[in-house]
């Protein structure tokens, strides 16, 4: 089919001087790459530019400001607002990513045995990460809700608790309910991923330890979990960044409170920026998340390259 | 088959495995059963004696029947799908194409253009949403699709791109070697020999990208902001919230609504969507 496709459009004879710019290398590379260029050039190179021109101006909407150097980000530096969002920002990724990767790596090992409804169940496993997480927020929203909570109900029927529990009303608890949504939004990218990772290990090598009389465990630690590195590393790195400019789930679940407690960077940003209008300043808070940003992406980048020269 | 004694299995198989799919569906659980749930039923205090949350003997329609009567909601699955399905075209062109130049072509940069395309893969919309809004606005393109549709391939393509260039490069140099000695072109080869041969990758960063765009909620956020402009993450936020009061019956049933399609096209390529995923993270 692909041959008798391509006898018919040579029959066609294109213009000679498109066809001959075509033919070479370079300029048919030129012609595919352009139009990728021109989007992510607009759309991505030049807001950075503007963000970070907008971020040392007191620009409002509508109000194009005047050059006022780094007094922004002098003023966010002094907002204690801002540094409880920078605690919390570290905090939920830190919690997150350590129950991410653990409860992910053993949920990989459990669904790679072999056991009937296997493809049935990996395709359930992934859900929590395809339905659009907004809406899934919501339902643990209404899970956790002060008044009607089923979480509430559940630990008073086993008897953990004698009287409510106010989720969305204590700092702490908020915090903890957003780390918990978190967690079970990222557990299947990690299970999946690392799944991946899992089948490309052949079971000869866990068949010789456990000849020579390695333990399960030292199995675990000296064959699976090395060769299992650098898939781990690269889900990890890709994870952090994401959990790290998250914006979604503290949205929907607090909003930033109780009193600005749970605040995390894009949160913040988005309050002062959007809500109450102060771009420029907003602009500094969701650029000050860049230097972290490209740690873990340079990491990243040199960690993939040393894994791909050995 | 799971080996070892009954209760190992049970121990170290059935009920972790149990206890990770309690944890992973019952939120999807809780919203089909609130979405069909009179309303004398939802809004019972959690300590009421005789009540059972876990089930209901008199669904309703109610709800579905008030975000359709009541809300715009048709018209957000409406926004939605044609964003999703112009914004996921237009990266997987833009991928396919780039993705393609960049592991089979020499040229110059070739290199640093593979590694620039990684980059911005890795850069979040929370750390441009600012700047885009004010651009968006000063161009006039705010409250439009059109807002959406040009600034969502930002992060699809980067993603299709890294997919493709990963399928390109598992095809064989001779394939497109014996095309042009058949006389055909650069171009022809690349259209009619190659790219067919990479179709399941480019139904994976398809499908995959369709999620992705159904799933955007910042940009819509701050770039919509009539009613009937809206898409479903964002409308079932803004207009099913007044002030402190939250319908939590036409919440529920909007979250499902807005579900099922991505559901439905995930379950229709999970194999792909896997792929997409796994590919993702690896390129």
């Amino acid at each position: 089919m692909a041959v008798q496709a391509i006898t018919t459009t040579l029959g066609e004879a294109p213009q000679p001087r498109r066809q001959r710019l075509l033919e070479d290398e370079r300029w048919l590379a030129f012609f595919l790459i352009v139009p990728t260029m021109v989007l992510l050039g607009m759309f991505i190179a030049y807001p950075f530019v503007r963000g970070i021109l907008l971020s040392v101006t007191n620009s409002r909407v509508g109000v194009p400001g005047d050059f006022v150097g780094l007094a922004n980000f002098h003023k966010i530096w002094n907002d204690s607002i801002f540094r409880t969002s920078v605690y919390n920002t570290f905090l939920y990724t830190g919690v997150t990513t350590v129950f991410k990767l653990s409860l992910g790596l053993w949920l990989a090992m459990l669904l790679n045995r072999n056991f009937k409804g296997k493809a049935f169940t990996r395709a359930f496993i992934l859900l929590p990460f395809i339905i659009p997480t907004v809406l899934s927020t919501f339902a643990w929203k209404w899970m956790f809700d002060p008044t009607f909570s089923v979480l509430n109900w559940l630990l008073f029927h086993v008897g953990a608790i004698t009287g409510r529990i106010n989720w969305m009303g204590d700092p702490d608890l908020a915090m903890i309910s957003i780390i918990i949504v978190n967690i079970w939004r990222g557990v299947p990218f990690f299970a999946i991923s690392l799944l991946a990772g899992l089948q490309t290990i052949s079971p000869e090598l866990n068949e010789a330890a456990a000849i020579d009389g390695a333990k399960p465990w030292q199995r675990f630690w000296h064959v699976t979990w090395p060769l299992l590195l650098p898939v781990t590393m690269v889900v990890v790195l890709f994870s952090v960044i994401q959990t790290f400019a998250d914006f979604q789930i503290v949205y929907v679940m607090t909003g930033g409170g109780p009193a600005n407690a749970t605040h995390l960077f894009a949160t913040y940003a988005y309050q002062i920026g959007i809500g109450t209008g102060l771009l420029s300043e907003g602009a500094a808070i969701s650029l000050a998340m860049f230097p972290v940003l490209l740690l873990v992406v340079v990491f990243q980048l040199l960690y993939i390259r040393r894994v791909e020269t050995r | 088959m799971i080996e070892g004694a009954l209760w190992r299995r049970w121990v170290f198989f059935y009920i972790p495995m149990a206890l990770f799919l309690i944890f992973l569906l019952f939120p999807f659980y809780w919203m089909i059963i609130t979405s069909v749930r009179p309303d004398g039923e939802l809004y019972r205090p959690w300590n009421s004696i005789n009540y059972n949350p876990f089930w209901t003997w008199k669904p309703t329609w109610d709800h579905f029947k008030y975000l359709f009567e009541e809300t715009l909601f048709s018209a957000w699955l409406w926004n939605t799908m044609f964003i999703a399905l112009v914004s996921t075209a237009i990266s997987l062109v833009c991928g396919v194409f780039a993705g393609y130049a960049l592991s089979r072509l020499n040229f110059p940069f070739a290199g640093s253009l593979g590694t620039g395309v990684f980059i911005t893969y890795l850069v979040p919309q929370t750390l441009l949403f600012i700047p885009l809004a004010e651009m968006i606005r000063n161009y006039r393109l705010g409250d439009t699709p059109w807002s959406l549709i040009l600034t969502y391939p930002t992060f699809l393509i980067p993603f299709c791109t890294w997919l493709m260039m990963g399928y390109f490069k598992a095809v064989p140099k001779e394939l497109e070697e014996c095309a042009r000695i058949d006389g055909a072109s650069r171009w022809q080869a690349m259209l009619y020999i190659i790219i067919p041969v990479a179709i399941p990758g480019i139904l994976s960063a398809g499908i995959f990208a369709f999620t992705l765009s159904w799933n955007e909620f910042i940009y819509a956020l701050v770039f919509l902001s009539s009613p009937e402009q809206k898409t479903v993450p964002v409308g079932v936020t803004s207009e099913l919230i007044r002030g402190d009061v939250f319908f939590w019956g036409p919440l529920m049933a909007g979250a499902l609504l807005g579900s099922i399609p991505v559901a439905i096209a995930y379950s229709f390529f999970v194999e792909h969507y896997v792929a997409g995923l796994t590919g993702s993270v690896k390129g």
